[in-house]
């Protein structure tokens, strides 16, 4: 028989106002086993623990429940604290009273109720609980970062600065992300090329960092410490070991008009290229999509002009596997499509256009060399409305519900640069709200207004109507006079939302990681482990978690750097020993367990038995591999003849606890 | 392919060249429609009042008919379309609607919004197909060039209609290539023409309906086509100055099949 | 009636909640009839949601929407300022004696093309 006690905490009043907790704990001392019961107002405090460690002693307790919050929260806190005191820390069990209970309740008196009962099914549990040893695995010391962004980028420095492997996986020819796209960056209007560029060659440079360009993702098998990912190099019909990116087939290319992405359409690129001047690697690609040669057959010139024989048209896609410890997603954003907001006329006037696209008006390497034109006739515009919240903040199914946050500042940039260059325009902004905190971030949007004359005005624009001779009606509120304005403007820019990149979806389900139903990644703790995903060894870089200007991308990428070199300066990994273990006088060798294991965790093999009947017989029983297991249960579950069980859950566990809560 | 269909009022009177060239164009492209029996006015606009409910009856029994009849129930003017499609939401989605609705009327079989609601353009489109149309065309409107007018009635609120995109449509368009005409697209096509404010304010019809007539001639349209005979009389009366012909697609369809007079 | 019934009446006819609106003003953007109109689109969601009605009711703004739907379509919030506009003229109307449109108007405002649609729709908009 257990000698169990228990150890109900307040939690200030998060459990206290809501459950008497010294009800619960008077209950509990009648419940079987239970030798003593008391509570505390915060268990976790070094006082509580301290009651516990004490308790442990003084009553020769051989298992504990502690009646409080989550044990997402603090199982691992009371775990240690059972240690110290000497006990088995899986002899610890915990009655989630706060999220399951007091939180969701009302009413004192059913929560009071629900609280004991819980805490009964507890104390039912650790009267099957058995000492449990932890394993260890080893751990692989080299990081995968998928995306090459700024994010993916500041990653990898950080990781390779501490001496560790690190490749990146960028699906594009080059790594860079959407900041090479960008002119300038806010607060400081440094040229967003100048600071990105030395960044990306030193990615390349650096001999612990390995590129995989044009490359993506495949299956990701493994657990943390010990992930086996399948990497696809698509094939770009050139070999990157011997181009030298000097560029004479892209100048020779006969086939000029494929939409250009790196300047979103604005302009055209050859079918083979190079996305721009500082691409790294920089390495042409060919674009099967557009190539004569690859398609009928016909042309051929890109080889001919190749002076290092690196065209190859033959060339297929590859496949890599390598080994990693631990995965940084890092896949960033894109702005959504406008299909649904047409009411500004995206689809209808070539001088609608995105604030991305203005970026690319205002670049230098963009399409028309840095200098603001309408894309429509290449003049010079005059009146420019800007609209933010273009499918951000919207709950009407047309947009995104999520506050995009880069929006007011780039927008305040566009703003503040246009009339720095070009006095003579004038630039409407229209707003529901100015939204800057940031360090120098309001002091910048209120220069554009005060120093450069931006009119900000409070209201959102209705509808667009280009017209024939190239000017662009606007009507919008003005809310603060009450008025409905009438603009006729040159040039019409949309703050369009940013929503995750479509790749994350697909991703999330190999890395089995979690999504919100934005498709963002979620943390395991919001605040407290805002760069990890509940998934072990998983972490977070950037937009793929959440909307993030640069800088907070970058303290992001560093902080999901520096768990990860956490994680890889160990040389081995406590493994959970919750694990499944197989019966093998029930197992039948059907494979059911096998096939649902998603870990790989599960091997069968002939094995020779004595049998009653003091004969010798050859069966075929399921093993589980203790370090690869996860402990996810689903075997359990699958196994006909209950011949699976999982360690520390087990089903007989699992009764004891419905029985306790049905009685 | 048989269809029940719901001309409304004022296809008996006013706008009969809607009706007739939607029934004659049905016709040659094989269709018959069948006139609900008994049927009553719609009321021109949708009661929007949760708490209105004998305004929406009428097209209750409408809808309830060709239920019974087993048939999608074709409109053709746009009020109706509207009127009878946003109804039928009602008494799919509004419990509280549907069943004092139902209590009132008393059918056979209780009306829940089964009946499939299909305006005359989406039976082109969806029933028959722009395709076969082009092929059955025998006087093209080749070189014209026509803008569709949408106004309000036929796209919104997209959700209940859910008949194109209601910003950015293409309906009309595809109507105007299949028929050989060149459609010109201007953003005031879904825009409202004034509508029944016309009756106590024409200023504000003329000021509406000018705003249409500009941007459709300023980007290059010779004619306008509609679906609406309220949008039809303020782009032909209360035109601000904008001289732009204003015709029943329906009109243009049968001429198109050869099968006007 | 007091304030906040008619405010909770207004609401519950629409079955528009009012406190959705994040105050962009689209509605007012888009609004054809807007110059028309003493209080606008997005004034009427403010003023219902504050329980500031009278003024509505007293308003020719309320026969002036041409519920045309576009800030329905358009709002990025799902409020349907429409809805709550009609539902300030419905109850207007309810009230005894009091009708937009008086026996004797109708002819006048009549012309020999104006289409039977028009007419019924003047009689649900401005009468009982």
């Amino acid at each position: 028989m257990q000698r169990i006690g228990v150890f109900v905490c307040h939690c200030g009043t998060n459990i206290a106002a809501t459950v008497d907790v010294k009800a619960v704990a008077e209950a509990m001392k009648i419940e079987p086993g239970v030798v003593f019961s008391t509570d505390y107002q915060y268990m976790c405090s070094e006082a509580g623990q301290n009651l516990i460690k004490d308790s442990i002693k003084e009553h020769k307790l051989t298992g504990i429940v502690v009646c409080s919050c989550s044990p997402r929260m603090h199982e691992a806190t009371f775990r240690k604290a059972a240690q110290s005191a000497g006990l088995n820390p899986y002899m610890v069990e915990i009655a989630n009273i706060r999220e399951q209970c007091s939180w969701i309740h009302k009413d004192m008196i059913p929560a009071t109720e629900k609280a004991i009962i819980l805490g009964k099914a507890a104390v039912a549990k650790v009267h099957l609980n058995t000492p449990l040893t932890a394993g260890e695995s080893p751990v692989v010391k080299r990081a995968l970062v998928i995306g090459g962004g700024i994010a993916g980028i500041q990653t990898a420095l950080d990781i390779a600065e501490a001496g560790f492997e690190v490749d990146i996986v960028e699906k594009q020819p080059t790594i860079g992300g959407k900041m090479t796209q960008i002119d300038k960056t806010f607060p400081t209007l440094d040229c967003a090329a100048c600071i990105l560029t030395p960044k990306m060659v030193d990615c390349a440079q650096n001999e612990k960092i390995k590129i995989y360009s044009y490359s993506e993702v495949e299956d990701v098998k493994g657990f943390v410490g010990n992930f086996s990912v399948t990497i696809k190099r698509k094939a770009r019909y050139v070999d990157e070991t011997k181009c030298t990116g000097c560029g004479i087939c892209t100048e020779k290319c006969p086939m000029k008009k494929v939409p250009n992405e790196f300047n979103l359409g604005m302009d055209n690129r050859t079918a083979i290229y190079i996305p721009f001047a500082q691409a790294v690697p920089k390495v042409a690609t060919i674009d099967a999509d557009y190539c004569n040669m690859l398609k009928n057959g016909k042309c051929g010139v890109c080889q001919k002009f190749c002076t290092v024989g690196a065209i190859d048209y033959k060339q297929k896609d590859t496949f890599v596997e390598e080994k990693y410890g631990a995965i940084v997603v890092a896949t960033g954003f894109n702005p959504i499509k406008l299909d649904n907001f047409d009411e500004f006329a995206y689809s209808q006037s070539k001088d609608v256009i995105t604030s991305l696209e203005f970026e690319r008006l205002t670049n230098a390497a963009g399409p028309t060399s840095g200098t603001l034109l309408r894309p429509s006739d290449g003049k010079h515009p005059h009146t420019i409305v800007f609209v933010q919240c273009v499918g951000s903040r919207d709950t009407s199914g047309c947009g995104k519900t999520y506050c995009s946050k880069i929006c007011c500042m780039y927008t305040a940039k566009h703003a503040m640069l246009v009339r720095e260059k070009y006095p003579d325009t004038e630039v409407y902004v229209f707003y529901i709200d100015v939204r800057t905190p940031g360090k120098n971030f309001d002091e910048f949007y209120r220069r554009a207004v005060e120093e450069y004359g931006v009119h900000y005005i409070k209201g959102m624009v209705g509808k667009v109507v280009p017209r024939s001779d190239g000017s662009i009606m606007v009507q919008a509120s003005d809310l603060l006079s009450n008025e409905q304005l009438h603009i006729s403007a040159d040039l019409v820019v949309l703050a369009a939302a940013i929503e995750p990149d479509k790749s994350a979806r697909s991703l999330a389900t190999m890395l089995t990681a979690s999504m919100d139903t934005n498709d963002f990644f979620t943390e395991a703790h919001p605040k407290l482990r805002p760069v990890e995903s509940p998934t072990a060894g998983i972490f977070l870089s950037g937009v793929c978690q959440g909307p993030k200007d640069i800088p907070e991308t970058v303290s992001q990428a560093s902080a999901a750097a520096a768990k990860v070199i956490g994680l890889l300066a160990k040389d081995k990994l406590t493994c959970n020993p919750c694990v499944a273990e197989a019966n093998e006088w029930m197992c039948n060798g059907c494979s059911s367990c096998e096939k649902v294991c998603p870990y790989g965790a599960i091997t069968y093999s002939d094995k020779e038995f004595r049998m009653p009947d003091r004969t010798t017989a050859i069966r075929r029983v399921a093993s589980v591999n203790p370090a690869v297991c996860q402990g996810c249960g689903a075997c359990t579950v699958a196994c006909p003849s209950g011949a699976m069980d999982l360690k520390g859950f087990s089903n007989s566990q699992i009764m004891a606890e419905v029985d306790a809560i049905c009685k | 392919m048989i269809f029940s269909y719901y001309p409304g009022c004022t296809l008996k009177t006013k706008a009969k060249d809607l009706d007739r060239y939607g029934r004659k164009s049905a016709e040659a492209l094989g269709i018959t429609l069948e006139e609900i029996p008994n049927w009553q006015c719609c009321g021109g606009v949708y009661p929007i009042s949760k708490d209105e409910i004998a305004t929406k009856l009428s097209s209750v029994r409408a809808l309830a008919s060709a239920k019974e009849a087993g048939q999608d129930l074709v409109t053709l003017c746009s009020a109706c379309h509207n009127v009878l499609k946003q109804v039928n939401n009602d008494m799919a989605n509004d419990e509280e609607i549907c069943a004092k609705a139902n209590r009132y009327l008393e059918l056979e079989e209780e009306y829940h919004g089964e009946t499939n609601v299909i305006h005359y353009l989406e039976m082109l489109r969806d029933k028959v197909g722009f395709d076969k149309i082009k092929e059955l065309v025998k006087n093209p409107f080749t070189g014209k060039k026509i803008g569709a007018y949408y106004g309000c009635l036929l796209l919104r609120p997209g959700k209940v209609l859910q008949m194109d995109n209601p910003e950015n449509p293409k309906i009309m368009e595809d109507f105007i290539r299949a028929i050989g005409g060149t459609p010109v697209i201007y953003p005031m096509r879904n825009e409202c023409c004034g509508g029944y404010v016309t009756l106590e304010d024409k200023a504000l019809a003329n000021k509406r309906s000018g705003k249409v007539l500009e941007n459709a001639k300023d980007m290059g349209a010779d004619m306008l086509i509609t679906a609406c005979p309220l949008c039809l009389y303020n782009l032909n009366k209360n035109t601000d100055g904008y001289d732009v012909p204003v015709y029943y697609f329906t009109e243009l369809l049968a001429e198109a099949l050869g099968v006007k007079d | 009636m007091n304030r906040k019934d008619k405010q909770e009446q207004i609401l519950r006819m629409s079955g528009v909640n009012a406190r959705k609106c994040m105050r962009c003003g689209k509605c007012s953007a888009t609004c054809p009839a807007y110059d028309e109109m003493e209080y606008h689109p997005h004034q009427f969601v403010y003023m219902v949601e504050s329980g500031n009605i009278e003024p509505l009711f007293e308003s020719e703004s309320i026969y002036k929407c041409l519920t045309c739907f576009a800030c329905v379509e358009r709002c990025p919030r799902d409020v349907q300022p429409a809805k709550l506009i009609e539902a300030v003229r419905v109850m207007a109307l309810r009230q005894q004696d009091n009708t937009h449109m008086k026996k004797g108007d109708l002819p006048m405002m009549l012309d020999e093309d104006i289409p039977q649609q028009a007419i019924v729709s003047a009689f649900r908009k401005y009468t009982k």
